[in-house]
């Protein structure tokens, strides 16, 4: 599905990511760790096609394409989802026509017919409920005034509604409690089967004891310094992260 | 310069026979000191204050003429509104229309009236109230306007009076070359009295006319005025519109303004809250493509303690286009407890338009709080980014994020077959906009 080789990133002329390898395939999820300022979310946005990020050297192959090749739109209709760390505010702008647009964009891409108003709202009604999310904040503009609980929510529920084929999942767990974070994993385990993947990017151990990876690697300095399976994460817990930047 | 004077002077001397209320003493002799004021003021020049940044000289260029008959028909949809249910009075080429006005039979709590009849029928009234608040010596504009008024509306509310219905003023241009329209109105909501008035400019074509207009808008004490401004008028138009506006006692004055035609739009609104409890909102949203220039002048007087205002006024630019705003607010000595607030907010889409915004606050009384903020902008990366990476293409982002630009001030209008117009509008001054109604929150 994705396989990331030796990737090179430069914000600003400041390399971030250096030299990173990762192989997602089908059906898999993967979680990334590591401290602050590892280059997760730089990695998150460089999948997902966001201007200001070079790609200096390596590849990004998606289902066999180039995907460094594709604008960010042609990658969300492709089957990418970035479930940002900070969801953006988008005033004046009607969640419900966004997503709907969204949602037909896609359709479009692909050549199936659009969505009428109908069938939208019964899917969005459906969605909302997995996620446990008001049915008023449709009828608001993009995530302005939204909690932060609720804008992860959001994400999620974007989420649900796109059935992503690829989603990443940037500290989705941050800042959330313990009911809202049970929630949201349980949005993101309704999503799961054997053709989607997952990368989870995560900076607690905690996520995924509700999702649950089947690999962990873990972001230091702009590379992945170890992998291994969920027991890692449980490793990191316990010990930070400081033992593995010394050993890199 | 000199020219233009005895050009107009040529209009006032051969038409001014037919002009309403020819004969009645007190205008003639109006409009002959109006005329000497033009005389010695001619149009503003760029070295005023005022006018600084925006430069009628193209005005000057051209000898407008008044149009001398009424033309039967304008080739434009009186329905700017689908069927919204209003008393609807149609001007073609600044002259009333019979023929395709709606007046709806006004009963007697409230009276339309061109300005023609209303001269004819109630001069006592006119003459009491025409021009009282308006100061004719203001500038070139309010001169010429007072001294060749050729038509417009005269609007009372009787006390208490709630009409149902808004009352629309519609301003059409035939197409006709280098006409010029020096409309008048006058609105005059009774004590307790609650209305809506609508002023609309549209054009059948792309042609150069100029359009002076001067409403004034006397808001008795406790009564509710809402005014709605539509300014579609053609590309190479020319519009320079004053609005004043007098508040008695806990009244309360709301103002749209939309401003997306002409190539030089000017519009100065003058609020004077003349006692305690006022309350004024003024909202305004300028679209200005290519070469047009539009410019915003706004000045609140807060004459007396205890009143609130408050203004948003929101422009979009794009090609060469420039913006002015300029908002002055007074709170004069006694004005306690006072509140003003005022926000100028600019999207600038393409690096070559221009604004200029400056606010202009001056405050004389202690006990009082004042806010402006003005900002000038583009369209934020990140929000295309998150839009783009849900799959919308870069141009339904782009154009959201301007349609959401300007939705704060598209979702305060109260009524919605002129929310939905504005809607529409927008989606069509910016490609890439689907559905535009379905934009609407909530919905
Ligand atoms: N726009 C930017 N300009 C300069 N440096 C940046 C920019 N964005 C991120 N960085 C830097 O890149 C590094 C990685 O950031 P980030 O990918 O956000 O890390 P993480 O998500 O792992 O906390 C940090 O050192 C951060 O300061
Ligand atoms: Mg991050």
């Amino acid at each position: 599905m994705l396989e990331i080789k030796d990737l090179h990133v430069s914000v600003d002329g400041k390399e971030i990511l250096k030299g990173l390898n990762l192989s997602v395939d089908a059906g898999q999820v993967h979680a990334i760790m590591g401290p602050n300022g590892a280059g997760k979310s730089t990695l998150s946005y460089v999948l997902s096609g966001r201007e200001g990020y070079h790609v200096t050297d390596g590849s990004v192959t998606y289902k066999g394409r180039d995907l460094l090749a594709m604008e960010t739109d042609e990658r969300a209709c492709e089957g990418i989802f970035l479930a940002f760390q900070y969801p953006v505010e988008i005033p004046g702008v009607n969640s419900s026509y966004f997503l709907k647009a969204a949602v037909n964009a896609r359709r479009r891409y692909r050549g199936e017919p659009e969505m009428n108003a109908m069938e939208f709202m019964k899917l969005t009604k459906e969605k909302m409920q997995v996620v446990e999310m008001k049915q008023e904040l449709l009828a608001r503009s993009v995530n302005e005034g939204f909690s932060g609980g609720e804008k992860k929510r959001n994400e999620i529920f974007q989420m649900a509604v796109l059935e992503p084929e690829l989603t990443i999942l940037d500290e989705t767990d941050s800042g959330l409690d313990i009911d809202a974070l049970r929630i949201v994993a349980g949005g993101v385990n309704a999503l799961r089967n054997e053709q989607r993947s997952m990368i989870v990017v995560t900076h607690y151990q905690r996520l995924l004891d509700y999702i649950r990876p089947d690999h962990v690697h873990v972001l230091a300095d702009g590379i992945i310094v170890k992998s291994g399976d969920e027991k890692l994460a449980l490793e990191l817990e316990e010990k930070g992260y400081s033992w593995l930047e010394k050993s890199a | 310069m000199n020219n233009i004077i005895e050009h107009y002077r040529g209009e006032h001397a051969a038409t001014k026979d037919r002009l309403p209320g020819a004969g009645l003493d007190w205008l003639d002799t109006s409009r002959d000191a109006a005329l000497t004021i033009f005389g010695e003021k001619g149009f503003p020049a760029r070295g005023m204050e005022d006018w600084k940044y925006t430069n009628v000289r193209p005005i000057e260029k051209r000898p407008f003429r008044l149009a001398r008959e009424t033309a039967s028909d304008a080739a434009i949809d009186t329905r700017l509104c689908g069927d919204m249910a209003c008393h609807r009075i149609v001007f073609v080429d600044g002259r009333y229309s019979r023929h395709l006005s709606e007046p709806g039979n006004p009963s007697a709590p409230i009276t339309v009236k061109d300005l023609h009849t209303a001269l004819l029928e109630d001069a006592d009234t006119l003459e009491a109230h025409l021009g009282k608040i308006a100061d004719v010596s203001r500038n070139g504009f309010s001169a010429l306007n007072m001294a060749l008024m050729n038509d417009g509306a005269c609007i009372s509310i009787a006390d208490n009076a709630v009409p149902e219905r808004p009352i629309h003023l519609m301003f059409l241009s035939s197409g006709k070359e280098e006409i010029t329209s020096q409309t008048r109105i006058l609105v005059m909501a009774g004590a307790g009295s609650q209305a809506t008035i609508i002023e609309s400019y549209h054009s059948a074509t792309g042609n150069v006319y100029f359009n002076n207009i001067t409403t004034e808008i006397r808001v008795a004490a406790d009564a509710s005025v809402e005014h709605y401004k539509l300014q579609h008028e053609s590309n190479k138009a020319f519009h320079i519109a004053t609005l004043h506006v007098e508040q008695a006692r806990d009244s309360t004055f709301t103002s749209f303004s939309v401003s997306m035609g002409a190539q030089l739009a000017r519009n100065d609104i003058n609020i004077w809250m003349n006692d305690e409890g006022a309350n004024c909102d003024l909202y305004g949203l300028y679209m200005a493509d290519g070469r047009q220039h539009t410019d915003f002048h706004t000045r609140i007087d807060h004459a007396s303690p205890h009143c609130n205002s408050r203004e948003i006024y929101k422009g979009i630019l794009d090609g060469h286009a420039r913006a002015v705003f300029n908002g002055q607010v007074h709170i004069h000595p006694d004005a306690q407890k006072s509140a003003a607030e005022q926000t100028n907010n600019n999207l600038l889409l393409s690096r070559n338009a221009e604004v200029d915004t400056k606010p202009q606050l001056e405050i004389h009384a202690d006990d009082v709080t004042a806010s402006h903020g003005a900002t000038i902008g583009q369209l934020d990366d990140n929000m295309i980014f998150y839009l783009r990476s849900r799959g919308l293409d870069y141009h339904t982002a782009h154009a959201l994020l301007v349609y959401g630009f300007a939705h704060d001030i598209v979702e305060k209008m109260t009524i919605e077959p002129l929310r939905h117009h504005l809607q529409a509008t927008l989606a069509g001054r910016i490609p890439g906009l689907d559905r535009p109604h379905e934009l609407a929150s909530g919905g």
